[in-house]
């Protein structure tokens, strides 16, 4: 017999680095992700996390932190797929699709170098699909400065999104840069994604993104309380992961911890679906003047 | 003095001229239809209105003074709201009603809009200004087509501005809806002395309010008022085809004969 919360979990030094680092992730991407998906570039931000993997594999084979390759590569795709013209409606998906193409062929030469260097696995596994219980210690400080920037960009830039994201147009019309506020926003992306594929790992970063954003979108009327509920969410669904991981150790086969991000990745699925559960918010009763009759003259 | 004059004004697009030599004026409290077929370019005018498109040829004055894109950009931004076409608000965008209204107060500055008494005051009168009011906290992707017409009206007056520009607002609204909008615009120009510049392709629905039709065709404009131009020898002229006015229960209705 044993419980969720040993006593140990929380002096365990990983544990709390890795429940800090969680927290930072869920926080930035649940705030994030809210516009991603209102913006409609799930696909971009999926497409910088596969891209993230190359500069991630890449790092691992010069021998670096893997958060500044993902960092770099994130940044420098941003850039590339912002040329080729991600915020045109028709230019998109092109973009992201070439950009993503060339990047995920890298990551497989990198990762197969890799393995050839080191003959073990680990590294694929840590790259693409994380390692938030063996982070050292020394990047947490430019893990959490990186959220906090990114956020900072997203709060400043939060109304122009929103007015951009009811109309370009709209937005334009008072004077705002659309494309500059793109530029900005999709920067903040690729750090979000970044931070997210050091935890969960590069592929599944999306995951953290999306999910949250999208279970808030459907049971939240105003945008304040969206971006509240998807850092709450992705923060519980982290946490848990991370409970359910350590504690997974006792799980069969013994003695083998199941990855975090899989937890992670369950519980936002599960969250999604449950808000599916809730009926939608009923209509407020229509105007007094509907019924009026209009005289043409 | 006009609130605004467009004199000559030619548009070049993509090395294609759009629209030449459009001169016409606006006063104060004028409801003004641009009317054309689509395609004319009636989009085009607005956005050169706007300060979107920079003019290839001619001049814009305002208030007498002539306004060059700069300033428009700088000075005149809060004096002409704008209601873009064919805007439909995703039914997943989590913004209420008094949402939308309020990012016409401040949407394009940075950081976010704390709430306030007074914001709440004034989101309130321009929802009630447009009779909006009753769905003033619905999630707005989950209104009708003609209350999101409203809602989006009510987001450009909030910044109380001189001129109200919009770009076919009753395309694909249904005809009590179409009545309602035409109503409500015609108030704010009469009540709040707020000139009202609006496209669209069938004149019959604005000819109760319309003061002035600037008509659009093949590159060219011309304008005059209502009156003038609603006969059966002005729309002839325009439309370059036989067209009847008719007048049934007190309207007016322009009917093009059959080919």
């Amino acid at each position: 017999m044993h419980y969720l919360f040993e006593p140990g979990l929380f002096s365990s030094g990983p544990v709390r680095t890795a429940l800090l680092v969680g927290a930072v992730v869920a926080i930035t991407s649940g705030v994030i992700g809210v516009f991603t998906v209102l913006r409609g570039q799930s696909f971009a931000g999926h497409s910088l996390a596969d891209v993230a993997t190359t500069g991630g594999a890449g790092a691992f084979l010069v021998g670096l932190n893997q958060f500044w390759g993902f960092l770099a590569a994130g940044v420098a795709a941003a850039a590339v797929m912002e040329g080729i013209g991600v915020q045109r409606r028709r230019g998109r998906d092109v973009a992201t699709g070439v950009v993503l193409g060339a990047a995920l062929g890298a990551a497989a030469l990198f990762l197969y170098l890799g393995t050839l260097r080191t003959a073990t696995t680990g590294a694929s596994f840590t790259v693409l699909f994380g390692s938030i219980f063996v982070i050292s210690q020394d990047t947490v400080p430019a893990l959490v400065a990186s959220g906090v920037v990114a956020l900072l960009v997203v709060a400043l830039l939060a109304r122009v999104l929103l007015l951009t994201s009811v109309s370009p147009d709209l937005a334009r019309a008072r004077g705002v840069n659309v494309r500059l506020v793109g530029i900005a926003y999709l920067a903040a992306l690729a750090v979000s994604v970044s931070l997210a594929a050091v935890a969960i790992g590069a592929v599944l970063s999306t995951a953290l993104l999306i999910g949250p954003s999208a279970t808030a979108l459907r049971i939240t009327k105003t945008p304040a309380r969206a971006m509240a509920v998807s850092a709450l969410g992705g923060l519980l669904a982290t946490w848990l992961g991370i409970v359910l991981a350590y504690d997974s150790y006792y799980w069969p086969p013994h003695g083998h911890g199941w990855p975090v991000s899989f937890f992670v990745v369950a519980l936002v699925l599960i969250g999604y679906l449950l808000s599916y559960v809730r009926p939608r918010a009923k209509r407020v009763p229509r105007s007094p003047h509907e019924g009026v009759e209009c005289s043409p003259a | 003095m006009p609130l605004l004059t467009l004199d000559g004004i030619g548009v070049r697009l993509g090395g294609r001229q759009v629209l030449s030599d459009v001169t016409f004026s606006l006063e104060k409290g004028d409801f003004t239809g641009i009317i054309g077929p689509n395609g004319a370019g009636k989009t085009t005018l607005l956005r050169v209105i706007l300060g979107l498109i920079e003019p290839s040829g001619g001049r814009m004055l305002v208030d007498g003074e002539p306004l060059h894109r700069k300033t428009l950009r700088n000075k005149n931004r809060a004096a002409i709201g704008y209601v873009p076409q064919k805007l439909v608000i995703d039914q997943d965008m989590p913004l209420r009603a008094r949402d939308v209204v309020s990012l016409g107060l401040d949407g394009h500055r940075l950081g976010f809009g704390f709430p306030s008494r007074q914001r709440r005051e004034l989101v309130d009168a321009a929802l009630a200004d447009v009779g909006a009011d009753g769905y003033a906290d619905a999630r707005v992707g989950e209104l009708s087509g003609g209350e999101q017409q409203r809602v989006l009206v009510a987001h450009a007056l909030i910044s109380r501005p001189k001129l109200l520009l919009l770009d076919e607002p009753l395309a694909n609204l249904d005809l009590r809806s179409e009545q309602e909008i035409v109503t409500v615009l015609g108030k704010l120009a009469r009540e709040h002395e707020i000139s009202v510049l609006l496209s669209a392709h069938d004149m019959n629905p604005l000819l109760a309010v319309m003061d002035r039709i600037v008509y659009v065709a093949n590159g060219q404009a011309a304008s005059g008022p209502t009156d003038e131009v609603v006969t059966s020898e002005g729309l002839s002229k325009l439309y370059g085809h036989h067209v009847d006015v008719v007048r049934v229960h007190g309207r007016v209705l322009g009917v093009a004969a059959e080919d």
